[in-house]
Order: C-alpha cells, then sequence, then structure tokens
C-alpha cells in the first residue's frame, strides 16, 4: 500500500433501527463517534480532521450537512471533508480519511457516516423524477432483479440460493445487538413465502431501511502503537468507478469491482481470497449479490459463486464467512453501510466482534461497499499485524 | 434483423425545459432528541431556554454539544437556565419581499440576529418592525408569542421593538395539559421549485420521439451507437455528435416483473415488466415497459416492438411500452454481452 | 510533501445555459484541461468532481457527471458534495500517498434551474433556522450588517469591490456581470438587503471548471511553469451564525496560518467572496496586504458557476503563475452560510 503505515484504532456505531426518533441527526452521529473516540482513548479534541459521508441530501434534506455537523464532531478550528460516492461511500469515505494518515499529514483522523432515513423515504429519495429523464417505474429492486436474474441465467444457479443468503445472514444478525432486523424464527421456508417483490426477488431477500451511523479513528503507526485497544492495520485500500451504462457493459460482473479487487490484493498481498481471508464483509443489499461478489472479488470462477453459498462456505461457520455481522440484509442506514462493512472487518481482525467474532488465522478481512448501477466501488483489507 | 440507420450531423432543433416541486410529500418528520427537545417544549410554554456551558456562557439555543469543544451538554441538570425574554439586535437585515409559504411573515420584515438577556450567544430570526428605519444594530426587542404553540421556531411569531424604557409584555399564561408530553419531533416541509434543462442530446432524442423515431448517438471515434444518450459516449467522453436512427424493434436482454404498487405514478397496475432492451441498431440497453402478453410469456431474448402512442409528443410518453414481436427469439450471443 | 503543481485548467460559464444538461457542460472543460495538459488519460491516476444535487434538485448529479470523462477502463475516482477545491485537495492528498501521480479535478453546476438563494437554506440548522427560511444572501446581508458596525468599513468601501469586479471582468470570457463601473455607480443603486446592492451580490450562473494536477517531474515535463501548490489547507467553524464572531473569519485566517500566506509576497489573490464584504473580511483574514492584486478576474461577483466558483479561484491563480504574471499567489475557496468553512492554497513558480 502506498503511504505510511495507518490503523483503525477506535470504532463506533449506533444501534440501527427502522426510525431511531430518540435522537436528532447530530445525535445520531455523536452516538457512533463517541463510541469511536472511547475505544480509541480518545476524545474529540485529539482529532485531527474529520471527513463524514452519506448518500443523497435529499434523505434528510440537509444540504450538505457537515457544514450543520461541524460543530457536533470536533471539526471547530480544523479541516473537515463530505464525501458522496452513492451506495460506496461509507467505504469511500473511510478511504479519504485513511489517505490523510497514509499521506502523512495527519495522526488522528475521525471518520463518520451516516443516514436518517426516517426522515424521509429511501424510495422516495432514491427516484426523485427528474424531467426529460426516462422515468424508471420499477424503484432499486426493478434496476437490480433483472441483473439478477441474468446471474442466474448465466450461473445456472438454482432459485433457493439467494433465500439462503436471507436466512443465513439474518442468523448471523441474532448474534449482533445493533443490528437492525432481528428475525429468530427466519428459515428458507419463510423466505420463500415471503412476498414476491421484484420476481425473483421476494420481501426477505430485501435489505432494510434504517437509521444509523458509523465512526472510526483512523490512526498513524505511532498513534496505533500506543493505543489502548489493538488497531486493525489497513494493508490496501482502492476505489474503482466506470459508468452507468454503455455499450456491452457486464452489468452483473462489473469490470470495476474486478479491477478495485485485484487493486487491493496485490496491496495487500492476498493471492487466494478465500484462503487468504478469514472473513470478508461485503455490501449485499439483495440476497443474491453474495455469490454475484463471490465471483466479482475471486473467491471463485466465474459462474461458481452459488456453489459456495450452497455449501455453507460464507456461513459464520464456513470456511470463509461472510458477513458475520449480519450484513446489509440485516441493518441498511444507506450512506453508513459501506462504513459498516469497513468497520465491521476492522473489529473481526480486532478480535472485537463480540458474539459474531470469526476465529482468526491469517488476521485479515475484506472490508467491501459498491454502490450506483453496480458502478462505484471502494475496498480495504484490514490485518491484525503491521503489513 | 438488419437495421436501417441514417445518420446526418447534429444539430441543435429545440429546447425543452420543465418546471417541477421537489418536495418530500408531508414535510421531513425530524426527530429532535432531548436537548433540542426541551427547548422546543419550552417556546410551547412561551420560555426561552438555554444551557450553560463548562466556561460559563449561557448557549441559546441550546445544542447537544458545546459548539466550541464539542464536549456533550446534558439534557438534563441546572445549568439549563431561562432567558429572555427581552433581547439586542447583534446584525439584521430587511426583507422586502416576504416568501409565501415559507417565511414566517407576510408582511416585510427583519431578519436578525438576536442576543436574549442573559444569553452570551444569539438567535437567527424575523422582526416585525414595520419598516428598515425602525431597527439598528443595538435596538431592543421581544418576542411576539402565537396563541397557539406546538414547539416550533415560530412558537415565536416575531421579535418586536421595545420603546425607550419599556419591559416586554408579560409571556402568556398557558395551563399544560395533565398528560403533555414533551416535544420530540418536528415535521419541516421544503418545497424547492426547479426549471430544469433537457440538454441538447435529450432535446434530439425527444423531438424524435415526437415523430415516432428513436434517435441515438455516435462518437466519431466509435461505432457504438447509444439509444438515448446523455451526450457524450460514456467510455470516452466523446460527444455523441452523430445522430443516428435507431429501429423500435429489439430484444430483452434481462427484465423482471415488479408486484410491488405505488412506485411512481406513472407505474402500470402489478403485476407489471420492467425490462432491459437492446434496440436493433443500437449497442447500449435501456430500460422499458413489457405489455401485449401474460408476465409469465416474457421471457429474456423475446423480441419485442415499441408501442407509440396514438398522440405523439416530444416526451417520454411517445412509446407507451413494448410488446411482443411474434418473431423468433434473440439468441444468447446477440445480447448476452450487455447483460 | 509531494511537490504538486496545477498544470492546466480550464472553465465555461454563462448566466443560463438552457441548451445543455449538466454532462454536456462538463464535457468541454474536461477535454480542455487534460488538451492543455499535455497528458494521456493513462497518466491521469485519479479523478474527482464537486457538485452538489440540490442544484439540479435530484439525487446522484455526479453519476451522470462522470459520462463526461470517459470512466473507461474504469478509473480510480471519488467526488465530494462540496465545492470541487475540496475535490482537488482529496487528488492533492491521493497524490501525496503515492498512489497516483496526476490527477484530473472538475466540478460543475447549474444555479439557474433553481432558486439558489433559498436552496442554499438547506444547508443551515434543520431544527432552529430553517423554519425561517433565511436565504443565503439574507444570511450574507447579517454578516455585512455586522461586519460594517464592527470594522468601520462603509457601504461605499463595498462599491468599491464590486466596481472593480465588475471592471476587472471585462477580461473575462466567463463573466456574466461585467462593465465599465464606478462605486459611485454602483452606490446609485438601491440597497436590496441590507447592507447590500444587487452588485454587492455574485450573479447566478451555470458553469464548470477542470484543472489537471501533478507531482514533481511529470508537471515539469508537462508544463513550461508549473504553478507548484506550496500549502493547501481548510479550516471549519462552528455552525451557528449566533456563536460566531461574524465580524472575521477565525477559519479563513486558520487556514491562511497553516497555509503560510504570511511566509511571502502574494502578489494575487483569488478570493471566494460571492458577497462585496467577504472579500474586505477575507482579506484582512487571510493578512493580505495592498500590494496583492485581488480578483483579477472580477471573482465571483463577476461569475459564480456555484460547486466550481472556489475550483476557479485556484485555477486562476495557477494561470497568472503559469504564464509569468505572478510569481506567488493565494486561491481561496469558502463553503457555508457566512464563510463557515475556507480553503486556501499557496501556489508559487519555479
Amino acid at each position: 500500500m502506498a503511504g505510511n503505515r495507518v490503523a483503525v484504532v477506535g470504532v463506533g456505531q449506533t444501534a440501527h433501527r427502522t426510525a431511531r426518533k430518540d435522537v436528532s441527526m447530530a445525535g445520531l452521529v455523536r452516538e457512533a463517534a463517541s463510541e469511536a473516540l472511547d475505544d480509541a482513548g480518545m476524545t474529540y479534541a485529539d482529532i485531527d480532521a474529520v471527513v463524514i459521508g452519506k448518500a443523497p441530501d435529499m434523505f434528510e434534506g440537509v444540504a450538505m450537512p457537515e457544514l450543520y455537523l461541524a460543530d457536533a464532531l470536533g471539526a471547530v478550528g480544523k479541516p473537515m471533508m463530505r464525501v458522496h460516492t452513492a451506495g460506496s461511500v461509507g467505504g469511500s469515505t473511510s478511504i479519504v480519511a485513511a489517505k490523510l494518515v497514509s499521506a502523512g499529514i495527519h495522526e488522528r483522523v475521525l471518520t463518520v457516516a451516516y443516514e436518517k432515513q426516517s426522515e424521509s423515504n429511501a424510495t422516495w429519495g432514491l427516484s426523485v423524477p427528474m424531467p426529460f429523464a426516462a422515468p424508471l417505474v420499477a424503484g432499486a429492486g426493478g434496476f437490480f432483479a433483472p441483473l439478477i436474474r441474468a446471474y442466474m441465467y448465466r450461473s445456472g444457479a438454482p432459485r433457493h440460493i439467494g433465500h439462503l443468503v436471507a436466512v443465513k445472514d439474518r442468523r448471523a444478525a441474532l448474534r449482533n445487538p445493533k443490528a437492525h432486523l432481528h428475525l429468530p424464527d427466519i428459515d428458507l421456508k419463510t423466505v420463500e413465502e415471503s412476498f414476491l417483490l421484484w420476481d425473483p426477488l421476494r420481501y426477505l431477500d430485501v435489505c432494510p431501511s434504517s437509521d444509523g451511523a458509523m465512526a472510526m479513528v483512523i490512526g498513524s503507526e505511532k498513534v496505533a502503537d500506543s493505543a489502548p485497544n489493538p488497531p486493525a492495520w489497513i494493508h490496501g485500500m482502492a476505489m474503482r468507478s466506470e459508468p452507468t451504462m454503455f455499450a456491452r457493459r457486464d452489468q452483473v460482473n462489473p469490470q470495476a469491482g474486478k479491477d478495485c479487487a485485484k487493486d487491493v490484493y496485490a496491496q495487500a498481498g492476498i493471492v487466494d481470497p478465500r484462503r487468504d481471508f478469514d472473513c470478508a464483509e461485503v455490501y449485499v443489499p439483495f440476497s443474491w449479490y453474495e455469490p454475484m461478489w463471490l465471483e466479482n472479488l475471486g473467491f471463485c470462477a466465474d459462474g461458481e459463486g452459488w456453489k459456495l453459498t450452497e455449501e455453507g462456505a460464507t456461513a459464520p461457520d464456513g470456511d470463509i464467512p461472510w458477513n458475520p455481522s449480519g450484513g446489509v440484509l440485516s441493518s441498511n442506514p444507506i450512506g453508513a453501510s459501506g462504513m459498516v462493512r469497513f468497520g465491521e472487518a476492522a473489529q473481526q481482525v480486532r478480535g472485537r466482534a463480540g458474539d459474531y467474532q470469526v476465529e482468526l488465522k491469517t488476521g485479515k478481512a475484506l472490508g467491501h461497499a459498491y454502490g450506483g448501477g453496480s458502478q462505484f466501488f471502494s475496498m480495504w483489507v484490514v490485518g491484525r499485524d503491521k503489513p | 434483423m438488419e437495421s436501417t440507420q441514417w445518420t446526418r450531423e447534429s444539430k441543435m432543433t429545440q429546447t425543452f425545459t420543465a418546471e417541477r416541486v421537489l418536495e418530500y410529500p408531508g414535510g421531513y418528520t425530524r426527530s429532535v432528541g432531548p436537548v433540542i427537545g426541551r427547548f422546543l417544549t419550552g417556546l410551547r410554554d412561551a420560555r426561552i431556554l438555554a444551557v450553560r456551558l463548562a466556561d460559563g456562557r449561557v448557549l441559546v439555543p441550546p445544542a447537544e454539544y458545546d459548539p466550541a469543544t464539542s464536549a456533550p451538554v446534558a439534557a438534563e441538570g441546572d445549568h439549563w437556565v431561562e432567558v429572555g425574554p427581552r433581547g439586542t439586535v447583534q446584525a439584521f437585515t430587511w426583507v422586502a419581499e416576504p416568501r409565501p409559504g415559507k417565511h414566517p411573515l407576510t408582511k416585510p420584515f427583519a431578519f436578525a440576529l438576536i442576543r436574549p438577556q442573559g444569553a452570551d450567544t444569539a438567535i437567527v430570526h424575523v422582526v416585525d418592525c414595520g419598516s428598515p428605519d425602525a431597527i439598528t444594530i443595538g435596538s431592543r426587542v421581544a418576542p411576539r408569542w402565537r396563541a397557539e404553540r406546538v414547539g416550533y421556531i415560530t412558537d415565536i411569531e416575531a421579535w418586536i421593538p421595545l420603546g425607550d424604557g419599556e419591559e416586554p409584555a408579560p409571556p402568556p399564561l398557558r395551563v399544560p395539559a395533565e398528560d403533555e408530553q414533551p416535544v420530540t419531533g418536528i415535521t419541516v416541509p421544503i418545497a424547492l421549485t426547479y426549471v430544469n434543462t433537457a440538454g441538447a442530446s435529450t432535446a434530439r432524442y425527444l423531438v424524435g420521439l415526437g415523430e415516432g423515431k428513436i434517435i441515438g448517438g455516435r462518437a466519431p471515434s466509435s461505432t457504438d451507437v447509444y439509444a438515448g444518450s446523455r451526450g457524450t459516449d460514456p467510455k470516452t467522453g466523446e460527444p455523441t455528435s452523430i445522430e443516428v436512427e435507431v429501429r423500435d424493434t429489439g430484444c430483452i436482454t434481462t427484465f423482471c416483473v415488479v408486484n410491488v404498487p405505488g412506485l411512481s405514478e406513472l407505474a402500470p397496475e402489478i403485476p407489471y415488466v420492467s425490462a432491459q432492451i437492446l434496440l436493433d441498431g443500437a449497442d447500449n440497453t435501456f430500460f422499458g415497459l413489457i405489455r401485449g402478453c401474460p408476465v409469465e410469456d416474457v421471457h429474456m431474448g423475446m423480441r419485442v416492438k415499441a408501442k407509440w402512442a396514438d398522440e405523439l409528443k416530444p416526451d417520454h410518453t411517445a412509446i407507451e411500452w413494448f410488446e411482443p414481436t411474434g418473431e423468433p427469439d434473440a439468441p444468447y450471443e446477440h445480447y448476452k454481452d450487455n447483460l | 510533501m509531494r511537490d504538486v503543481a496545477v498544470i492546466s485548467f480550464a472553465s465555461a460559464a454563462v448566466a443560463e445555459d438552457r441548451e445543455h444538461n449538466e454532462t454536456e457542460m462538463i464535457v468541454p472543460v474536461v477535454r480542455d484541461a487534460l488538451a492543455q495538459s499535455g497528458l494521456p488519460k493513462s497518466e491521469i491516476g485519479f479523478v474527482c468532481s464537486g457538485s452538489l444535487d440540490y442544484l439540479q434538485g435530484g439525487p446522484f448529479a455526479f453519476v451522470s457527471g462522470l459520462d463526461a470523462v470517459g470512466a473507461w477502463p474504469p478509473l480510480r475516482e471519488s467526488h465530494v458534495e462540496m465545492d470541487a477545491a475540496w475535490a482537488l485537495y482529496e487528488a492533492w492528498v491521493a497524490i501525496q500517498t503515492g498512489e497516483v501521480d496526476a490527477a484530473l479535478v472538475y466540478g460543475f453546476g447549474k444555479s439557474s434551474p433553481g432558486d439558489l438563494h433559498e436552496i442554499m437554506t438547506l444547508q443551515v440548522d434543520p431544527y432552529y433556522v430553517l423554519p425561517l427560511w433565511p436565504s443565503m444572501v439574507d444570511m450574507a446581508a447579517l454578516q455585512a450588517s455586522a461586519y460594517l458596525e464592527a470594522s468601520g468599513h462603509t457601504e461605499k468601501d463595498l462599491a468599491e469591490v464590486a466596481a472593480r469586479s465588475q471592471r476587472n471582468a471585462r477580461q473575462n470570457p466567463d463573466a456574466v456581470r461585467t462593465g465599465d463601473v464606478t462605486a459611485d455607480d454602483v452606490l446609485a443603486q438601491p440597497v436590496t438587503h441590507h447592507p447590500l446592492r444587487d452588485a454587492d451580490i455574485a450573479p447566478i450562473t451555470d458553469g464548470a471548471a477542470a484543472v489537471v494536477i501533478a507531482a514533481g517531474d511529470l508537471a515539469r515535463r508537462a508544463c513550461g511553469r508549473p504553478a507548484w501548490i506550496r500549502r493547501i489547507e481548510h479550516r471549519i467553524e462552528a455552525h451557528g451564525l449566533g456563536v460566531r464572531d461574524l465580524t472575521s473569519s477565525d477559519s479563513a485566517r486558520g487556514a491562511a496560518r497553516a497555509a503560510g500566506v504570511a511566509d511571502g509576497n502574494v502578489d494575487v489573490a483569488e478570493l471566494h467572496a460571492q458577497f462585496s464584504h467577504e472579500e474586505l473580511l477575507l482579506a484582512e483574514a487571510l493578512g493580505l496586504r495592498d500590494r496583492t492584486v485581488i480578483n483579477p478576474s472580477g471573482g465571483p461577483l463577476a461569475s459564480n458557476p456555484v460547486m466550481s466558483a472556489g475550483l476557479i479561484r485556484i485555477g486562476e491563480v495557477a494561470r497568472r503563475i503559469t504564464n509569468g504574471e505572478a510569481s506567488r499567489g493565494v486561491g481561496h475557496a469558502a463553503s457555508g452560510p457566512c464563510l463557515q468553512q475556507n480553503l486556501v492554497c499557496v501556489l508559487e513558480g519555479d
């Protein structure tokens, strides 16, 4: 990885819920930020800079909310930035923060991502009709469900594979008290019987809409070496983007995702991701995106992802657990969801994932986020050991 | 599936603009948390509450944090104090033309920074003083409370000037109901009006639709034809300056059956099919509705044709949907690279 | 720190562009900046942009903006919902990590589709202030009111700034408000937002801008006289107008000190002052002296394409260094109500 050594030295997140009616927007982000600072043994005064991220401002009706949140997050007299890269924003925000440290500009950076979707409604916020644009009359699920159908056709995956992921991630979430959905009785039958929203996607194949925030303190090597709790060292980080639409675009298995994975693996010395990672926290908002991203991220050959899911390889007790926290399918504060992936990966290699801690062998984990029309990707590799 | 294409140098034919209002229906539902909530509850009681910070400064309106240090401010405790009602104008400007539906007053007024007595900070609010000559920095003002107060910043309808030596009227008495709850949330309407522009490439496309044609474009350096482009070949950023008409027939590359009601005012009754369609003569797919056959008959590779509206207008209503042509399916090879 | 320079700059702005969509507006400036840089796209390691969804009134403005760049093969790319001056900062950081050696930065926005002054109200405290709907101009006028009272400056001083901007802008092809105007001409106009006149308020402008920055030898190869970014720093202050001292700018002063503005002569400064009083206030906060030429382009009072206007300040200074008019200059960008956030970029020729 380019630049100086960098580590995650503090992680905090809110409980994710349909509506966090007990807090203001500032209260929501401070809940996550204060927990991350406590974890790092710091206060707001110790922080050099703040980087925040979230999805479209229209969700909350606050334009450029870094301005309103500056004093809530300890940024007064300091640099503050606001990143927005669609659904991948939580990941890219983490990376922008980490680069401020790897470039040697700052020692301690607070990064926060959030969404308070209950202020409006995600379906409205994501599909504000723009004049003259071809109307998308099928919602976000209507954009991704056809790609899932194409994946099923290409790979020959049986119809129940998505449902397996829906069950697996919700069961994993039972061990995560901060997860939004806790569905103790979920099984294949309940998913199969849930309402068919966007054939082939059923209700329980789809992520919820959550209020929530995630925060991390990113530190230099010096800071990490003296941190009160174990750091998660950043071994690699990468971002890639491609256009939404172009001639002969592979929308199912996008090149930007493959390039991004290749880049981050090269930085981190990952040769075989299935073997070299202890777990992965991957942005799976629709159940089928687990097998699709297994292939895109090189955990298996093209067309084989669904087999890993089916054989249980990605379950918490499998050889390569995916989303042991419960994933996006269990908590989805959109603008924070990517940072939750990055932070959960860090918690695993720090050994601080509580009841959903995986066994550490290689001591490395992958954090992943994507957004737009499967076109914006951000990833990092974190490790227990110094790179 | 031979496509007849014609090309010509593009030229601007018409500009398209549309006025609309961006508004979340019903307004944003804001939970306010305990500190803002306590201040708003105070307004409902015709009291201006503030908090004393660690350094002794009195902050109004209160925040959950010290604005200088970000240290937390508790929602309970004896650091809560009442300030005002008298206030002093620290800065002001004059609004000669109030915005209906937005500004709290319908007649000309002043915006001002007002420091309530006993506070070290100021509130942004409005002063109803009749004329810009009736206000100056240092003016003494007092709140004019609404009779019906709900726990909102406009419970103070406006601040009004005080004459020399004049003291504020006592706050209106109010007996809270026994079961009255503190303010925990507010609803904030936000409506913004826009006049958006289609852009040159979309204008050409829309003009074509109005003539029953699907106008695509391609960049000089590429053979790729884009139907409904935003003006560039997205792979290169090069303008799609060469107009190319594509056929109104094509094949479904992939699709989903939508069972979710109410996604858009334009959406048909559920269930309906939303598909990606590769038009003959185009190299990109775009979304379209499929009708004219049972939803369970729709499949990848199915050949479809645009169903044009009876009355063609230069907008997206020109193509109502796509329907099967009955031709043999397109082979997978034809569209597999566009999935 | 690696040496990084601005090696090309392009901008385009008009009062109201009803012909092009945002993507079409970006295309020429991106192509122009790339062409001027002389670098093939394969040498551009990173792309970063700045825009604001609320200007067009729909989410994900930056996604269609990407169609102007040609993101194929896939690019290292990012976006800030801030003025593109902060996109330049993010790109500069990316180069500092050593990961990339050159970056394309662009910003874009149309202020004409909506009511810009009302849209910017959505930046303010959503609980205590937004329901009262003070416009961006109302808030600036509050600051002007406090500033004139405290500083002793008068409306005549504001008019001098406004008139000079219009005169300077006569050479600027992007200017939408320009003329051979004197302070007395401005003073003859009515006060519209006490104590401001229309000439004190930046005009509504649609536009876009792009710069290419590059490190060390690459910059030297590409550009005869690169405009080296000696320091780039930004600071934010508390949000509430009532908790800040509106008669000065702590965040601008802090950024200027950190950027070392006072470490040498400042031949030229381009300040992101959208109101006449902001220029006076910023010149004080940045410690600029009389010998510094301020806003020779006319500044935002002549052309204010929101979300690129800050980047343009840096580009305008870089251009004057590259063409030999100046050896050291300051580009400044601001964000938020009453200059809540400020960025200062010190540029030098060799």
